[in-house]
């Protein structure tokens, strides 16, 4: 723990930029940080929660207000309107993914992550031939969409490693994400050439204290770099961007709303993005010690935060990954998700089952195949949906 | 007297065209059928072709299948978008949809001028989905559209005829069929379109956010037909009060 304190003590200012950061001109930052600064959380009264569920549009305020203690007893009623706007917007068309993890090699240290450069995991790289004996594994369950990611090594998975992932996955799926390092926007322009058309970053927690506390060293420590991610792969020609911070890891209320208002910031100056959020929950990987607010976040604070996004940004994907048990994605498919991971492993390698395998990100919870997701989707009367995206 | 929707040179009797989007695959057979459909709009990036859940497995045989752009967010876009779709569908329609706009999910009228443009002359049978603007429809027509396809109302909406009074002016100015294309809540709005004098009504949240497509979509089809022949009936015309009956000018000619 020493040694820790001594590293955040000697690292550098989280919010100034390393060399080569592209700097880009928004005010998003400070507006968000400023909005999340003036909420009282506590300060809501159960009237405003009413007059929030009554309001047809819900405003940032209303947004704030759902997300306090006081919307607790009024979650049901949150469930019944998420519900239905989620059928409005989406109708029953859920969308299935894999996620495909294809180096773990990092060079930032997050407390918290399985793999921050401090583990002694197993360190892989899929090769070449390795990733599309990946690719083919997952086409042949069926899948169509795939999540491409990768621990953050400029050194060991660079830009050109992770085109050459995106060129190869185009040969088998028809829609390819990406979550990977934060990039710079020619950099996105070309992965977006390449075949990517999604960005996944997650910025962890919006409050740059708890992160500074958290990223101890590496590129991930710079807060606004990170932060302005969304907005560099838009300018850089992607479809859509996500959103989450990693419940568990700061206050629940002020990163749920920081994020959510940042989504709502970003999604009005670039109109045609196509925005979604995930609702991580931290969950143990080898080495991270949780801290306390962990535990804070259980399974009701997860229910309100995606009920909350929902009705604040009905037009906003869901996605809700094998963090989560069985039995709560299911149900939140009837709620608000739109989306969901199937056959997943945070191993590298792992997939076509090869020689060496690279250790996993952290232990997940829902491990039912393709199949299974596909089958108990159709028996709760919703449409799988395996493609949602032409890439022209 | 034969009472037929020529799109493209392509005769039709229904006047109900079917989304297909929001509901389970295994429900599209019997909503087509019910709704004496004989148009439906899928979107290519849906289309999973050789795959599971392939909407096109689903499509009843005789229908004639309108690919939408859903997704694309340029004319180039759209345009590429249509070619893939020929391909796969087999179907020289399309419909044009430009949308920049996540949150609304309006149609970017310039745009979809461009593209129908360019589609137009390679052949495609063009049906672009608008937001009811004189100019734009004019253009549109000029460009080769097939039809033109306004908006009731936003998306998805259900909110009905917002915009009444714009589709009437494109109804009243512009030769092409109008089909009244997104808004339409419930089957009373479509019916009010039809008796307005729209060529046809498409319909897609209205049906499968309701809690029996197959029969909302027997629903709409009445509707439909009731408002179609209201309109060649000839409505009576709507008047404030009550005709005096004994009229000023009686004295005239007496």
């Amino acid at each position: 723990m020493k040694e820790k304190q001594n590293l955040a003590a000697a690292a550098q200012d989280c919010m100034a930029y390393l060399p080569g950061m592209e700097i880009i001109e928004s005010d998003i930052l400070r507006e968000v940080q400023h909005a999340a600064d003036s909420v009282d959380f506590n300060a809501f009264t159960e009237r405003d929660i009413k007059a929030a569920l009554m309001r047809k549009h819900k405003t940032v305020q209303d947004f704030a207000a759902l997300l306090s203690p006081a919307a607790l007893p009024f979650l049901e009623e949150m469930a019944q309107q998420a519900r239905q706007l989620t059928f409005k917007w989406f109708g029953a068309a859920r969308s299935i993914f894999t996620p495909l993890y294809l180096a773990n090699y990092c060079e930032n240290y997050c407390v918290y992550c399985g793999f921050n450069c401090h583990n002694k995991i197993n360190r892989l790289k899929l090769d070449e031939d390795g990733m599309e004996r990946e690719m083919q594994a997952i086409a042949a369950t069926g899948l169509r969409e795939i999540l491409l990611l990768t621990g953050e090594s400029r050194s060991m998975s660079g830009v050109e490693y992770i085109a050459s992932a995106v060129r190869l996955a185009r040969k088998y799926f028809a829609v390819v994400g990406l979550e990977v390092y934060p990039l710079n926007s020619d950099e996105y322009a070309y992965l977006h050439e390449c075949g990517a058309d999604y960005v996944t970053v997650f910025q962890e927690t919006y409050d740059v204290d708890a992160y500074a506390k958290l990223h101890l060293a590496g590129h991930k420590r710079v807060f606004p770099y990170r932060f302005y991610t969304q907005e560099r792969a838009l300018k850089g020609g992607m479809r859509g961007v996500a959103f989450a911070p990693l419940m568990g890891l700061s206050g629940f209320c002020r990163d749920i709303f920081a994020c959510g208002l940042h989504a709502y910031l970003v999604q009005r100056k670039y109109p045609a993005a196509e925005i979604s959020f995930s609702c991580p929950r931290l969950r143990p990987a080898e080495g991270n010690e949780l801290p306390p607010e962990a535990n804070g976040t259980d399974l009701r604070h997860l229910v309100q935060a995606v009920c909350a996004y929902r009705l604040f940004m009905p037009q906003a994907g869901i996605t809700v990954s094998s963090r989560e048990g069985a039995g709560v994605r299911d149900n939140l498919l009837q709620i608000v998700a739109t989306k969901i991971s199937a056959g997943v492993s945070t191993g590298i390698g792992t997939h076509s089952k090869q020689e060496r395998e690279g250790d996993e990100q952290f232990e997940i919870d829902d491990n039912r195949s393709v199949d299974e997701v596909f089958n108990s989707i159709k028996k709760a009367g919703l449409q799988p949906v395996l493609t949602d995206g032409s890439y022209v | 007297m034969e009472d037929a929707l020529i799109l493209g040179g392509h005769k039709f009797t229904s006047r109900f065209i079917l989304g297909s989007g929001k509901y389970s695959l295994e429900l599209i057979k019997a909503a087509v059928e019910n709704a004496g459909a004989e148009i439906l709009t899928l979107a290519l990036r849906r289309v999973n072709d050789g795959g599971m859940a392939n909407i096109l497995d689903y499509i009843p045989k005789g229908i004639t299948l309108l690919p939408n752009t859903s997704g694309a967010r340029t004319a180039q876009e759209a345009v590429r978008i249509a070619r893939l779709a020929r391909e796969v569908c087999g179907s020289d329609f399309v419909k044009i949809e430009v949308i920049r706009d996540s949150k609304y999910l309006l149609p970017d009228n310039y745009e979809t001028i461009k593209a129908t443009e360019i589609l137009a002359a390679e052949g495609f049978v063009v049906m672009p989905y608008m937001y009811p603007d004189l100019n734009a429809a004019r253009d549109l027509a000029n460009a080769g559209a097939a039809c033109v396809m306004p908006l009731g109302a936003p998306i998805g909406s259900n909110m009905g005829l917002v915009t009444k009074e714009f589709i009437q002016i494109l109804i009243d100015e512009i030769d092409l069929p109008v089909i009244v294309d997104a808004g339409i809540g419930s089957p009373s709005q479509a019916c009010e379109a039809m008796e307005m004098g729209a060529a046809a009504v498409m319909a897609n949240t209205a049906l499968a956010t309701s809690g029996d497509i197959p029969a909302m979509a027997e629903a709409f089809k009445l509707a439909i037909n009731a408002g179609r022949k209201a309109y060649l009936a000839g409505l009576g015309a709507v008047t404030g009060r009550a005709s005096a009956s004994s009229p000023l000018t009686g004295f005239i000619g007496e």
